[in-house]
């Protein structure tokens, strides 16, 4: 018996918010005595492997198969349940990326298993606490299943670190295939800024930005903050930055050093995304917006004039810090 | 062609959620629902392809005889049938939904099932994809452009994933659930509410349905989160700086 975590691969390299179900697995590890292994599966580059086997796991199983290369929640779903029967798992974790959130619920049909989503902490082996209603509510969940399926919050644990000792290595072939599923293509969104949920700064706009034209403006502030750009469901529904842009209930959490807010009334779906933000600060010319209430720091200005003033200031005390 | 939506019961999206005193649940008593957000936007889904292709919107709530009221709205959006699946109450985990529209599918054998991407109130984002295992389709979740070719008898969906846009194809009958920027709901006309009276709405008896529904899922207790000590103003950029500087999480 023991624990799966099936690792996040991009461009064949261990995506670091996967990382977080790792230490998720440790923590069940500490609590159930039960080993964890970990899974690649895809198109691992050879340093992912050895990322893989430095993580503390007993062993690292690598299913990297021409038909695996595009992720599809049908064929990865055949290779995990292939790994987790292997392997013994009474637990599969991953972390609650747009990937997991796909693959996780189908997995556990599969193993028959009860499944919590986005979990946020492990209080002992079945139980568990999520998120639920926006984030308005905290529910303890308890999985009576034999096998149990977990994503978790990849801002509510922290990344694995390397360790020292290295797992074994199995290669693991699947030659079953899907038939009624086609990769066409991912239009990926490039930017040159840090991921958003791996940034330390957050600058996120919402609709009091008012257009794409104005949009520089918080660019200019993120980029002095070295930061990711991010943005309300507003100003994604508008068209005027792309989804993977959204923070929030239904887009992404992120839970930076600095979260800056401009322009967003802090909606609770929005609110759910960011909240567990070291230090929130909102511009914002409403004095009764409710972004103010969970905001560190909190100034009422119109942000045309506010946004502009703090970057050049920012600019000027960033140059005579580098001295 | 036959298309299979959903109409889960939920609190309005705006609403405040308080909790009842012993943890036990949330307080309903102020609160007004509505259709799950998300199957809003599968049944407008369903409805324009049914406008397209031709065919039948078919509507399926699980829950207790309230539900009743998000299948009339769905009927009066112009959705042709109503099943209700009457679970006198009992709690039901994602698994159990998935199996009662697995056995519905069964029944119905739609071309197409379209699902919210999430509940609102759970929050889980699970059922779709249970459901397309348990019936061994495939799957395209979180769509936020549906194109059915009925001749190949395929649709490519655009979905939304964290790194932008992903582009899949899959062979109907399909799963799909649908994310934010599907498509911008109706609003039932009034026509509509008249003509949504008339329209069939059958109820079924869980039980009735034969399936094995006991949730491996539970949840024990239910609290608020805790609240983030806010409300600090400053009152230029200035001040805003030195907070910034007390607070040490410049990166310089
Ligand atoms: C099912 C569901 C899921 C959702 N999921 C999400 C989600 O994941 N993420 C999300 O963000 N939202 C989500 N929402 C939407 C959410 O409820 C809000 O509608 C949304 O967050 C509002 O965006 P906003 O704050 O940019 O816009 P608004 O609420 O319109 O706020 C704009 C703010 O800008 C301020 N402003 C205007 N002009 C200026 C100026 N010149 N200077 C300074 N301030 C100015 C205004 O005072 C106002 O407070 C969801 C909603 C639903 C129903
Ligand atoms: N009780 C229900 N009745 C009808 N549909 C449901 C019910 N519960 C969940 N669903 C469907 O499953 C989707 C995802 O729900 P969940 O996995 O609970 O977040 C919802 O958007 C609905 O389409």
């Amino acid at each position: 018996m023991s624990i799966l975590v099936v690792l996040e691969l991009k461009d064949g390299k261990v995506k670091p918010v996967s990382l977080s179900a790792v230490t998720c697995a440790k923590l069940l590890s500490q609590k159930t005595g039960l080993l964890y292994n970990v899974a690649l599966i895809g198109a691992p580059s050879d340093s992912a492997v050895e990322e893989a086997s430095h993580l503390g796991a007993q062993k690292v199983f690598v299913c990297s198969e021409e038909h695996l290369k595009h992720y599809t929640a049908e064929n990865f779903k055949i290779a995990v349940v292939k790994i987790a029967e292997l392997s013994g798992a009474k637990y599969v974790i991953s972390v609650a990326s747009s990937l997991g959130k796909d693959l996780m619920p189908r997995v556990a049909a599969k193993l028959g298993a009860g499944m919590a989503s986005e979990i946020i902490e492990v209080i002992d082996g079945e139980t568990f606490k999520r998120n639920m209603y926006a984030g308005t509510v905290i529910a303890t969940v308890r999985l009576k299943s034999d096998i149990k399926v977990l994503t978790v919050k990849g801002t509510a644990f922290e990344k694995a670190e390397k360790v020292s000792s290295k797992s074994e290595i199995h290669k693991v072939e699947v030659k079953e295939v899907f038939e009624g599923k086609r990769f066409v293509e991912l239009r990926e969104t490039k930017s040159a800024r840090p991921e958003l949920t791996e940034a330390s700064v957050v600058v996120s706009v919402g609709r009091g930005i008012k257009g794409p034209e104005n949009i520089k403006i918080a660019e200019e502030l993120t980029d002095v903050l070295g930061g990711a750009l991010g943005a309300s469901r507003a100003v994604v529904d508008a068209g005027w930055l792309p989804n993977d842009y959204q923070v929030g209930q239904t887009g992404k959490t992120v839970a930076p050093q600095l979260y800056i807010a401009l322009g967003i009334s802090g909606a609770i779906q929005h609110v759910a995304g960011m909240k567990d933000s070291k230090f929130v600060v909102a511009i914002n010319k409403d004095p009764e917006a409710p972004i103010f209430q969970i905001a560190d720091a909190g100034l009422v200005a119109d942000l045309f004039q506010a946004v502009p003033e703090l970057t050049q200031k920012l600019k000027k005390l960033k140059e005579q810090s580098m001295g | 062609m036959k298309i299979l939506v959903t109409a889960k019961r939920t609190p309005d999206p705006y609403s405040k959620i308080k909790l009842k005193p012993d943890g036990s649940g949330i307080d309903t008593s102020n609160i007004k629902f509505v259709i799950n957000s998300f199957d809003e936007i599968a049944i407008e889904e369903g409805l324009r392809k049914k406008e397209k292709f031709g065919g039948e919107v078919v509507v399926v709530s699980i829950g207790t005889q309230e539900c009743v009221e998000q299948i009339r709205t769905a009927l009066a959006m112009g959705a042709d049938r109503g099943i209700l699946v009457d679970t006198g109450g009992r709690y039901l985990d994602q698994l159990g939904v998935a199996k009662i529209l697995a056995r519905i599918v069964e029944d119905e054998k739609p071309d197409l099932v379209i699902l919210g991407k999430q509940a609102i109130d759970d929050d889980a984002n699970q059922v779709s994809q249970i459901l397309a295992e348990l019936l061994g389709w495939p799957q395209a979740t979180f769509a936020s452009k549906v194109d059915i070719d009925l001749n190949s008898k395929k649709a490519v969906v655009e979905r939304e994933v964290d790194g932008g846009i992903e582009v899949d194809e899959v062979s109907l009958p399909a799963v799909i659930s649908a994310d934010l920027r599907l498509n911008q709901p109706r609003y039932a006309s009034l026509p509509g509410i008249m003509k949504a009276r008339q329209k069939p709405l059958k109820t079924v008896k869980i039980e009735d349905l034969k399936v094995d529904v006991s949730p491996s899922v539970e949840v024990l207790k239910f609290e608020a989160p805790p609240q983030r000590q806010g409300g600090k103003k400053v009152k230029d950029v200035d001040e805003l700086i030195q907070a910034l500087k007390e607070s040490k999480v410049l990166p310089f």
